[in-house]
């Protein structure tokens, strides 16, 4: 039972003392680095280490954000403080790495991975190597999540402490004012501000409820948090319960991150023992509990107003704001909902003190921001950069340029409801602002780069899709207009849209906007705007011309047997759909009526004997 | 107060009002669909704010903003009619008949349908934005209802009625995006759900989503059969009906109804006030026995069929309080089909039984197998008040011309006790006027219970019956009865006895009357007062001095409670699944 700050800091402080092997080989086993494989691998190298009585300690730990390279470990060198990272370790690698690792050496014939992020907690600062800067991330790939001393290590419970001895709840409000965090959920909103409207309100009973219903396709930051570090969460929730006036959190998460869930309970369940949640939380008078509450996967629950909702056990859709969640909120009382990242980022913001924040990213969005850099890019995986950083030094110098080195076309942020981003944008400094002027959003982060083998059109028409699925059905622009957007995105992929389509696309989507009840309403056509603003040639192509310059919507597409056919009938024998006839060593034909566009015949042949128009 | 500007012109609104409030102080017109609003006894308030037709342009918003939900606040300035808001309105009109069958000519919503009304307002002559309609099945399941989802706008007006005015739970939003719509969980049948047919959700439908069965060719046909079809009028119909052909409401049409029952080929026009009556007789029988056997009390009164279901899914726990009289549409059937058939001659089955009805819940009811006493169906066909009218229209008859014309005998002849149990409380001080006189064994004259009447959801009254102080109660609309109920579940209330019935003010506002738009509070205010005018004009105002009645007695049941009584007139509830 830790019951005093005094108890936490020489608890800390003896962690600090024990002493600890010579190597200590951290290794990814967040759900990512398990699917990819890392669980055996962590089992050889158990093994291994058993078999020859080395002095190396084995870590799990959570994301640590680098997917392209999983199974990733890290190999620690205690006495040097200086490490290694091996990505996509194979099995026959085990061996070769516990004798190095004992050896101090770096191991032969493994994929070594450049650190690319820096640690602002511990006064590092940028390089050209490493412009990721992890503040929300700095535990996530270093720290067991499942063992709470790990945490305490890292300073863990002592922003905490900070608040609950030092600091009145006014000050620990007008610090977060202070230090100008903004919701990373996608609105942006100030974070202090909104717990500075919940803090004002008299109420017998207010809630912290924390958004883990991490929705966007791709996205997947707040799971890495979660799983990676869900203390930093637990501690953050209390942090608010303090400054507002609550003693009961609510995690809303959604129930397809078992891992994420089996992670925070056993972290609440550890934090409650020793007393850093509950009853008199470190001796002092401030209880706060925290409870899970699953979301059955419903995008707009991520929405405020839907996931109180849905906490209340209702049908998961949003209502109209006002009033707001901080003033009437889950069962009518003043409720904060952060999400995951936001909450992250509290803890250090109050152990360094708003002036420290604000030094890192840009005046009107201080911080870092998390992303999940997918699509069409080398390196993809989480990446935290500080605000301001561009999209080229993200998608090029992080991410490692574009997959087989083709050309760039657009990335989309914000996720369903984002926009895209063009080649000459790329140099702009992201942050909320910017980003908006683009025609998209910061949203929860999700980042997918596209390349020329995209077509923006049905690009757009993926994303509705999405939004279709998952609005909730409520209001009519979202519900009916969504709809048609969509049925006028197909058209024109199939090749049956007209000039008329792409003025009543810009119509109905600035209506949409105009009206739609919540932001996933009023966010959903930008996909099609930002698209249209961008590529309206290639919106033409398909209605002018009939062409997809990406090759992608197949009805436009057109497979045909050119004059380097040899008639070697490899293409007739593979064809599925059976629809090429000609007889050996004559040239070859495809019967355009039963043709299905499915490439095959342009794959196997060998003499460049297929075009596709 | 507070102070906001609509296209330039200054109105002052208190606290807590909306902007459409403002905007109508003013006399400007905004359209609305799904909002839905009355103040009066049957207190309803839906904004959920999801249509968006509403919307108008509020300085220094980003975007447009929903009228009927945005609360009014100091120094707002707002534009209802600038092109962008005019875009927008027809966008979300065009945007709705995109997915609304356009089957109008044979819609049964036609003429009282409001999606029809805006279109018409708005002047949408084309729909720009075309494509795919929704396809669910329609739900012809219940005897009461018809759930038509591809009509459905999703304006939740109905899921407010279910949900919030009657508390029955039995509607919401399924699905999600383009596939959602409003219905029973699962989108199950209504029939195998715990609806009580009362059809709040219907009167509260602006389009075709939700219609009761029409039951209007199976009576044209019933007419036409050859065989003795007489038909009973509840007494919420005749101060309701002239509304369907323009006059004012509150008119009380009960002698032009019935010439034209007459005139549309009814053998016999009679009155469910005559078995209002025999129902006070019955059920205050029981009172005096349970007041004096102090056992079972409070007694519940069973006249309203959605009321009675209602307790059946949600309250098994006290279904034992309830009368075990039969309603007096069932106890007017029994009678007709056995005590009337055999004066005149004519065997059960060669009888029909027709109802006109306010209410949808008793469709439902005349189809319980219980109901049975002369071994056919105690009443074969129910229609409401809005088939009667439309019944009266096909036939060409031109109502407001008619001249009025008398019940037949004998169940015909009916008291101001018995018209009084079309408004809430009427019921109760019926039977208090009685209880009153067969206590006292006195003729009383003070007859005015006045305390119990009124469109409140919750009445109480303390009163005097002979040298007793019966503590009475009354709820209109479920969710009230729900909160009745609960505080005698848990003890916390004692009274003697209580009325219930499931229409918010009874059921001159049930599920079958003509739709009052958006003039509900003003106009059952009106079906009120005609109610209560026509009892006072009553020459005879109390049920047992109803001379037909006496002549029931003593011709065939012998006494109240007789056995035979029981067998014809009363039931027993059964206990339904909670889902």
């Amino acid at each position: 039972m830790i019951d005093s700050p005094a108890k936490l800091k020489s608890h800390a402080e003896n962690l600090s003392k024990n002493s600890k092997p010579a190597t200590t080989i951290l290794v990814s086993l967040g759900t990512c680095g398990i699917a990819a494989g890392t669980r055996p691998i962590n089992d050889m190298l158990k093994a291994e280490i058993a078999s020859r009585k080395a002095d190396i300690e084995i870590v799990e730990v959570g994301c640590m954000g680098l997917c392209h390279s999983e199974p990733t470990i890290e190999v620690v060198n205690n006495a040097s403080g200086k490490s290694v990272i091996y990505g996509k370790v194979k099995a026959d690698q085990v061996a070769a790495i516990i004798e190095t690792a004992s050896k101090g050496i770096e191991a032969a014939s493994c994929t070594v991975i450049n650190r690319s992020w820096f640690y602002p907690e511990e006064n590092e600062t940028a390089t050209p190597e490493r412009i990721q800067a992890r503040i929300v991330l700095k535990n996530t790939g270093k720290i067991n999540p499942e063992i709470l001393d790990h945490y305490l290590a890292e300073k863990g419970y002592q922003a905490l402490s900070k608040v609950l001895f030092d600091m009145t709840p006014q000050q620990v409000i007008d610090t977060v004012i202070e230090s100008g965090l903004r919701g990373r959920g996608g609105g942006g909103f100030p974070t202090g501000k909104k717990w500075a409207f919940a803090a004002a309100q008299k109420a017998d009973q207010k809630y912290v409820l924390c958004n883990a219903d991490e929705g966007d396709p791709g996205a997947f930051m707040d799971r890495a948090v979660l799983e990676g570090d869900p203390h930093s969460v637990l501690e953050a929730m209390a942090i608010t319960g303090y400054a507002i006036g609550s003693d009961t959190g609510i995690i809303y998460i959604r129930a397809e991150y078992p891992l994420a869930v089996k992670r925070l309970e056993i972290a609440i369940d550890q934090a409650k023992k020793q007393g850093l949640l509950g009853k008199n939380i470190l001796g002092s008078k401030f209880s706060f509990d925290i409870m899970i509450k699953y979301g059955a996967g419903a995008f707009v629950c991520g929405e405020e107003t839907a996931l109180i909702h849905s906490v209340e056990g209702k049908r998961g859709e949003p209502t109209v704001k006002p009033p707001f969640p901080a003033i009437e909120g889950l069962w009518k009382k003043p409720t904060v909902v952060n999400n995951v990242e936001t909450f992250a980022n509290v803890c250090a913001i109050i152990r360094n003190g708003a002036p420290w924040f604000k030094k890192i990213g840009t005046p009107g969005s201080p911080g870092t921001k998390v992303f999940a850099l997918a699509g069409k890019v080398k390196k993809v995986g989480l990446v935290e950069v500080p605000m301001g950083t561009t999209l080229r030094q993200i998608i090029f110098n992080v991410g490692g340029g574009i997959m087989n080195d083709r050309k760039f076309k657009a990335v989309q942020t914000g996720g369903p409801s984002g926009g895209c981003i063009k080649f000459d944008q790329l140099d702009t400094e992201i942050d909320y602002e910017s980003l908006k002027r683009l025609g998209s959003m910061m949203g929860s982060g999700g980042m997918i780069v596209m390349d020329e083998d995209d077509c923006m059109v049905n690009v757009a028409k993926f994303f509705l899709e999405f939004t279709l699925d998952e609005s909730c059905g409520k209001c009519t622009p979202c519900r009916i207009g969504n709809k048609r957007l969509y049925e006028m995105l197909h058209r024109i992929c199939d090749g049956r849209g007209t000039r008329e389509t792409i003025q009543n696309l810009k119509d109905l989507s600035n209506s949409i906007k105009d009206t739609a009840l919540c932001g996933l309403g009023q966010t959903s056509p930008n996909p099609v705007l930002s698209t249209l603003a961008q590529f309206e040639h290639e919106y033409l192509a398909h209605i002018d011309e009939k062409r997809c310059e990406a090759g992608v919507c197949k009805k436009l597409l057109k497979y045909e047997i050119n004059n380097s056919c040899v008639g070697c009938t490899l293409c007739a024998r593979n064809c599925p759909a059976n629809c090429i006839s000609g007889s050996v060593k004559q040239k070859h034909s495809i019967d355009q009526s039963r043709c299905i566009k499915c490439g095959v015949c342009m794959d196997v042949c060998k003499f460049h004997a297929v075009d596709r128009k | 107060m507070i102070n906001l500007t609509i296209n330039n012109l200054p109105v002052q609104v208190s606290e807590g009002q909306t902007v459409l409030d403002a905007a109508h102080k003013l006399g400007i017109d905004i359209p609305t669909l799904c909002h839905l609003k009355s103040t009066g006894g049957c207190h309803v308030e839906s904004k959920t704010g999801s249509c968006r037709v509403c919307v108008v342009e509020i300085d220094g918003r980003p975007n447009l903003a929903p009228s009927c939900c945005t609360p009014a606040t100091e120094g707002m300035k707002i534009i209802t009619s600038s092109l962008r808001v005019i875009n927008a309105r027809r966008t979300m009109l065009d945007l709705l008949l995109s997915d609304h069958p356009k089957d109008c000519l044979t819609c049964e919503k036609s003429g009282d349908c409001q999606l029809q009304d805006l279109a018409a307002k708005l002047g949408l002559h084309r729909i720009k934005y075309k494509g795919e309609m929704s396809k669910h099945e329609i739900d012809v399941s219940s005897e009461s209802i018809v759930r038509d989802p591809n009509k459905c706008i999703m304006c939740r007006r109905c899921e407010t009625a279910c949900n919030v005015v009657q508390t029955v739970g039995v509607l919401s939003g399924v699905g999600r995006g383009f596939e959602a719509v409003v219905g029973p969980a699962d989108l199950r049948p209504l029939s195998e759900t715990k609806c009580t047919f009362c059809g709040q959700c219907v009167a509260a439908c602006p389009t075709g989503a939700l219609t009761e069965v029409d039951h209007t060719y199976k009576c044209w046909n019933a007419i036409n059969s050859g065989k003795t079809v007489v038909v009973q009028t509840a007494p919420a119909v005749r101060v309701a009906l002239g509304e369907a052909f323009g006059m004012e409401p509150g008119s009380v049409t009960t002698g032009k109804m019935v010439t034209a029952l007459r005139m549309m080929g009814f053998s016999k026009v009679f009155d469910t006030d005559f078995s209002a009556d025999l129902t006070i007789m019955e059920e205050t029988t029981e009172f005096i026995e349970r007041l004096k056997s102090g056992k079972n009390l409070p007694i519940l009164t069973s006249c309203c069929p959605g009321w009675v279901k209602f307790f059946e899914h949600q309250f098994q726990d006290l279904m034992h309080i309830p009368s075990t009289c039969k309603s007096p549409q069932q106890m007017f059937g029994a009678i007709a089909k056995t005590y009337y058939a055999k004066k005149i001659g004519v065997k059960a089955e060669d009888m029909i039984v027709v109802s006109v009805m306010p209410c949808l819940a008793k469709k439902y009811e005349s189809a319980r197998d219980e109901f049975n006493a002369s071994g056919t169906r105690d009443v074969d066909i129910v229609i409401s008040t809005r088939e009667l009218a439309s019944m009266i229209k096909e036939a060409g008859i031109a109502f407001d011309h008619l001249e009025e014309s008398q019940y037949d005998d004998p169940l015909g002849e009916s008291t101001g006790a018995g018209v009084i149990f079309g408004a809430t409380g009427g019921v109760l001080e019926a039977a208090l006027r009685t209880a009153a006189d067969w206590v006292t064994g006195k003729d009383l004259q003070e007859i005015d219970f006045t305390a119990v009447r009124g469109l409140d959801g919750i009445k109480e009254a303390t009163v005097k019956v002979g040298d007793l102080e019966v503590k009475a109660a009354i709820s209109s609309g479920l969710g009230n009865a729900r909160k009745l109920l609960e505080k005698i579940r848990k003890g916390e209330a004692q009274y003697h006895i209580i009325e219930i019935m499931a229409c918010p003010g009874g059921c001159l506002n049930g599920g079958g009357q003509p739709y009052t738009g958006g003039r509900c509070d003003e106009i059952l205010a009106k079906r009120m007062e005609a109610i209560y005018r026509d009892d006072k004009n009553a020459k005879i105002r109390k049920s047992h001095q109803n001379p037909s009645i006496k002549k029931l007695y003593e011709e065939f049941l012998g006494k109240p409670g007789s056995e035979l009584s029981h067998k014809l007139l009363h039931t027993h509830y059964h206990g339904r699944r909670n889902v």
